[in-house]
Formats: C-alpha cells, sequence, structure tokens
C-alpha cells in the first residue's frame, strides 16, 4: 500500500509530461484547421489552409505523389535486397561475406553530406539528375545496413532444420526460401518495410542535394520551400496543413506496427 | 519423407527458380552466396565505394558546380576550407549545440525510462506518448516547431505572458541564444522517446534479484540507482551517447529549416557549411567535398575515442 502510494507522484509527473509530449502535435491539428489573420483561413473553422496547401505551384497532389512514389520504390528496392542479402549471409558461406558484410554496415559511419557530394555528380554521369528513381534508390543504399543486417538476424533466428529438411525434400535454395523461409522471417520484413517507408518519407537533405526540379520534390521540401513564397510573408497556417499531412502517415503507421517499430530499436540496442 | 532423389527432384526449373541457376546450386553455396549477395554488393560498390572515391578526388580537384573538373588542386580545397571565415565558429557552434544536446537527451530519457520501468496499461500509455514525436521526420517536427515559434501563430505567447514572464511576443529564433535553445527544445520533444526506448531495454536487461538484492542490504532508492542501476546500464548509455554524439555532429535538417544558420550566421553547423560551400552562392564542390571529407575524419577520431572511452570503463 505504501508503495503504491509513493508511485502516486510519480505517475502524475509521467502524466503531466505525456501531454505536454503531445500538445504540439494535438496544437499543430487544430491550428490547421481554426481562424487565423495572415493565413487562407481568416474567420471560422475549415479548410482553408488545405486548399491553400492544394493550390501551391504544382498542387499538393503532386507532391504527395512523388513522395508516395519514391517512398514505394525505396521500400521495394530494399525489401528485394535485404531479402537476398541477408539469406545470403546468413545461410551460405562465400568468400568475401565477412568483407562485404562490414562494407555494408560501414555505410553508417559515413556522413550523408560525404556521400551526397560524390552522388551529385555520378547521378549526372548516369542519367539520373533529377531523378525520382535515382532518389529511390540513393535513399535505398542508406537503409541498407540496418536493413541487411536485420534480415540477416531474421534469418539467423530460424532453426536450420526448417532450411535443410526443405532442401533434402527437392527444394532449390530460391524454392526454400520462397515457400519455407519467407513466413518465417515475415516480422522482419514489416520492420524493414517500415522503416524504409518512414526513413524516405521523411528524408530532406537527400532530395534537397539531387532534386533541383520544383515538379519533382517530394512533400518535406515542397513545404518547407512553400514558407518563402508570397514576398517573404510566411503562410503559417499552410505550413500547419502541410505538417498534418506530413505526419499523419508516419503517426498512424506508427501506432498500427508499433511492435515491429519497437523491435528494429531494439535489435540495434542489443547489438551495440 | 524417404524417397529417392530422382523422384524428388523439381521438374524443369520454372521462371521463379532462377537466380542460382543450373546444379551449381546443390554444389558450389560460394557461387549461390554470391548470386543472393549480387544486388547488396552491387548497391554498396555502386553507391557507396565509388561515391567515397569521387569524393576523394574532388577533393583534390578544382572542381565548380555547373563547371566540373577544372584539374588537380590539392591541397588548396583544404586550406581554403579552413580558412572559410564561417569554419571555426560552425566548428565551435556544432560542438556546444552536440554537447547541450547529449547531456539533456540522455538525462531526459533516463528520466523518462525510470518513470515508466513498470509494465501496465497505463506506462504503456504514456511509452506511447513519449513515442510519438519519433514516428515524425526531422524536418516535419522542424515545420512544425517553426509555426510553433512564429510571432504571428505561437500558442505559447499568451501563457508566457500571463505568467509574467515577457510582455511583448516572445522572439524564439531571434537572438544566437535563443535560436540556440529553441532548436534544442526541438531535437529532445523529437528525440527523448528514442532514447528513453533504448535505456529502457537496457534496463529491463538488469535481473530482478539484484534489486531484491540491493533492498535486502538495506539501500535506499538513491543508492540503488547509482550503485547498481547506473553501472549496470552503462553499455545502453553508451550507445546512447555515439548515437546522440554522432547526430548531434552532423546536425543540418532542423537548423536548415528552423533558422537558416541565422541570426547572422550565429547557428550555422558544419554540414551547413559543407552545403552552402557546395550547393548555395559558392558552387565549389571541390571545397565542400574537402570539408566533407574533414567532417567524416573528425567523427572515425570522435567515435573511436568514444568507443575506447566507454569500453574501457567498463572493465
Amino acid at each position: 500500500m505504501s508503495r503504491l502510494a509513493l508511485r502516486t507522484p510519480q505517475h502524475v509527473l509521467a502524466g503531466g509530461l505525456a501531454v505536454i509530449f503531445l500538445l504540439p502535435l494535438v496544437w499543430a491539428a487544430f491550428a490547421s484547421v481554426s481562424p487565423q489573420a495572415g493565413t487562407a483561413q481568416t474567420s471560422g473553422w475549415g479548410l482553408g489552409n488545405y486548399e491553400t496547401l492544394a493550390r501551391y505551384q504544382a498542387g499538393v497532389g503532386r507532391y504527395l505523389l512523388n513522395s508516395v512514389a519514391v517512398s514505394g520504390m525505396t521500400v521495394v528496392f530494399t525489401l528485394t535486397v535485404a531479402l537476398l542479402g541477408g539469406y545470403a549471409f546468413a545461410m551460405f558461406a562465400f568468400p568475401g561475406r565477412n568483407a562485404l558484410f562490414l562494407l555494408t554496415l560501414a555505410i553508417l559511419m559515413v556522413p550523408y553530406a560525404t556521400l551526397l557530394i560524390p552522388l551529385y555528380v555520378l547521378l549526372n554521369d548516369l542519367g539520373l539528375q533529377n531523378s525520382l528513381v535515382g532518389l529511390a534508390l540513393v535513399l535505398t543504399m542508406f537503409q541498407l545496413p540496418f536493413a541487411v543486417f536485420m534480415m540477416r538476424i531474421s534469418f539467423e533466428a530460424v532453426p536450420r532444420e526448417l532450411r535443410e529438411s526443405a532442401l533434402v525434400d527437392g527444394c532449390g535454395n530460391f524454392r526454400a526460401l520462397r515457400h519455407v523461409l519467407l513466413p518465417a522471417v515475415r516480422p522482419g520484413l514489416v520492420t524493414v518495410g517500415l522503416f524504409a517507408f518512414l526513413a524516405a518519407w521523411n528524408d530532406f537533405i537527400t532530395p534537397l542535394v539531387l532534386i533541383s526540379d520544383s515538379d519533382r520534390f517530394p512533400l518535406p521540401l515542397a513545404v518547407a520551400n512553400m514558407r518563402q513564397q508570397v514576398m517573404g510573408i510566411v503562410d503559417y497556417g499552410a505550413t500547419e496543413a502541410g505538417v498534418v499531412v506530413l505526419a499523419l502517415p508516419c503517426i498512424v503507421l506508427f501506432l498500427v506496427l508499433q511492435r515491429h517499430y519497437v523491435r528494429g530499436f531494439m535489435s540495434g540496442a542489443l547489438k551495440g | 519423407m524417404v524417397s529417392t532423389p530422382a523422384l524428388t527432384e523439381p521438374p524443369a526449373r520454372t521462371a521463379d527458380a532462377a537466380p542460382p541457376p543450373g546444379r551449381s546450386r546443390r554444389h558450389s553455396p560460394a557461387l549461390a552466396g554470391w548470386a543472393y549477395a549480387a544486388p547488396t554488393a552491387l548497391f554498396v560498390a555502386l553507391f557507396f565505394v565509388l561515391p567515397i572515391l569521387l569524393v576523394a578526388r574532388m577533393s583534390a580537384s578544382d572542381w565548380g558546380l555547373f563547371a566540373g573538373d577544372r584539374g588537380w588542386n590539392a591541397p588548396d580545397n583544404f586550406t581554403r576550407a579552413v580558412d572559410d571565415r564561417l569554419f571555426w565558429p560552425a566548428v565551435w557552434f556544432t560542438l556546444r549545440y552536440t554537447a547541450v544536446t547529449t547531456v539533456l537527451l540522455l538525462a531526459l530519457g533516463l528520466g523518462l525510462a525510470l518513470l515508466v520501468q513498470e509494465s501496465s496499461r497505463w506506462t504503456g500509455l504514456l511509452r506511447t506518448s513519449f513515442l510519438v514525436p519519433s514516428a515524425l521526420g526531422l524536418a516535419s517536427a522542424s515545420l512544425l516547431f517553426y509555426a510553433l515559434y512564429s510571432p504571428q501563430s505561437s500558442p505559447l505567447n499568451a501563457p508566457l505572458r500571463a505568467a509574467g514572464v515577457t510582455d511583448t511576443a516572445v522572439s524564439f529564433l531571434g537572438t544566437p541564444g535563443s535560436a540556440l535553445w529553441s532548436t534544442v527544445a526541438l531535437i529532445v520533444w523529437r528525440f527523448a522517446g528514442f532514447y528513453m526506448l533504448l535505456l529502457l531495454v537496457g534496463l529491463q536487461g538488469i535481473s530482478g534479484d539484484v534489486y531484491e538484492a540491493a533492498r535486502l542490504d538495506g539501500a535506499g532508492r538513491l543508492q540503488t540507482f547509482r550503485h547498481i542501476t547506473l553501472p549496470l546500464l552503462r553499455s545502453s548509455l553508451a550507445l546512447c551517447t555515439i548515437l546522440c554524439v554522432t547526430g548531434s555532429l552532423l546536425a543540418f535538417d532542423q537548423f536548415y529549416i528552423l533558422t537558416k544558420g541565422g541570426p547572422d550566421n550565429s547557428t550555422v553547423t558544419i554540414v551547413q557549411l559543407v552545403y552552402t560551400m557546395a550547393f548555395q552562392g559558392q558552387n565549389d564542390l571541390g571545397r565542400a567535398a574537402a570539408l566533407s571529407i574533414l567532417v567524416l575524419a573528425a567523427l572515425l577520431v570522435i567515435n573511436a575515442l568514444q568507443f575506447r572511452g566507454l569500453r574501457g570503463k567498463e572493465d
């Protein structure tokens, strides 16, 4: 009983802090629809700020589409490469295996800026300047250390007998992967896909460097640029609406897939 | 399950069984391994190794953003990068920002982890609330705080005025000091839950028996924390320190969006300087490449020192 009484102030403190953490998000949602001078929504509640956002230059739909395309491609590329790579690192002995794995992890140690400057030149040479595909390829590379590591430990957690019995039954390596191992590593794939999506959806400096054609901006760049538009006067209402559009998919995904999200961090924490 | 291999051998290869072709899959695991690792190797070679080599070459060349390669000029890019009038202010500011952020985030992360340590429905809800900001992109969070700090739309002015702290609109980003602390507040909000989660994993790794033994020995809460929790949490704290220091040394998005390096270039970070040299005004990719290599080198040295320092104390 005394232990419980001791905890009460602790609970109140934690509850208060939780409210403080949630308030900025709640405020942004309210502010984006509430009346405010200097915005499209000057009187009464409504979606005026979202209309401003929808009409901004190429229109919010265009930027959303860019973001969805880049994120979708990054997720598909990352899942494919990491699934095959994780399988290779976990299940096969081949010369150069450790060197390649360490080299993949080494991507984590190099600052984005150090890689983006040569990548800007390199993508030009490859004819991928200003291209959403090029952007997705670079974002995939940034995801690989986490994704390949995660898929490797996912495959290593699968009992060896499962694959061996599939091989004995006459499955080739690829059929064993597809029909027997794939279901076993599905949770790892969900985590990798979730992180790839969030990283691609939210990345800022990579498109800032690699994309100069404003029609191909992903949403974060478009919303950030929108602030400088109308003769230096910032439309904060439209910014708030942009933040809501940017944040909503992330928060929904986080709440739905929280378990996978937490597992992703855990694997990193345990490794360290 | 015992049957002759001939019967269980799958029929003719179909398209979906392609990657390690033919019979080699059985006989050469090395070949099959390389076939599956090939996409990873291709990505690493093309988008990681090649750029590293190219950035080294660029740093030794007169390389303009539009003009391209104009020949060897080593070591001019390095000396001119260091001679930039913003170089030392940016180094100093980045270090200061890193120190402040790391101390605050680790302290708050640990505090939150201790508060929600026990599992219950209530603490589960609290953990989720602390973690939600971590789901946002750093750029989105910065844009949110940009509006939150604006003189026009800020909801913070009225309560501050009511509390008698100020009678004019507060300038959250207007002075060098306020710009730093306002950005730190954003970063603490965005990342505290993330560090809470990492430390929570560490806390849950400490066996209940150790606490029980300490309690039986008559240790108070503070003593238990100082002599049991903190030492056993060392490796988790080390991981958090390294992540936080690395992230802060490379800070870009938050300052690019909130302060643009202002006021008076007082909040220019080292990565912002790299970006400015390359793409804004100076258009000097060679010099930016040189500076970015210095950043990489500094990061490797700092991380090596941290690993040594934090490992050394462990034994």
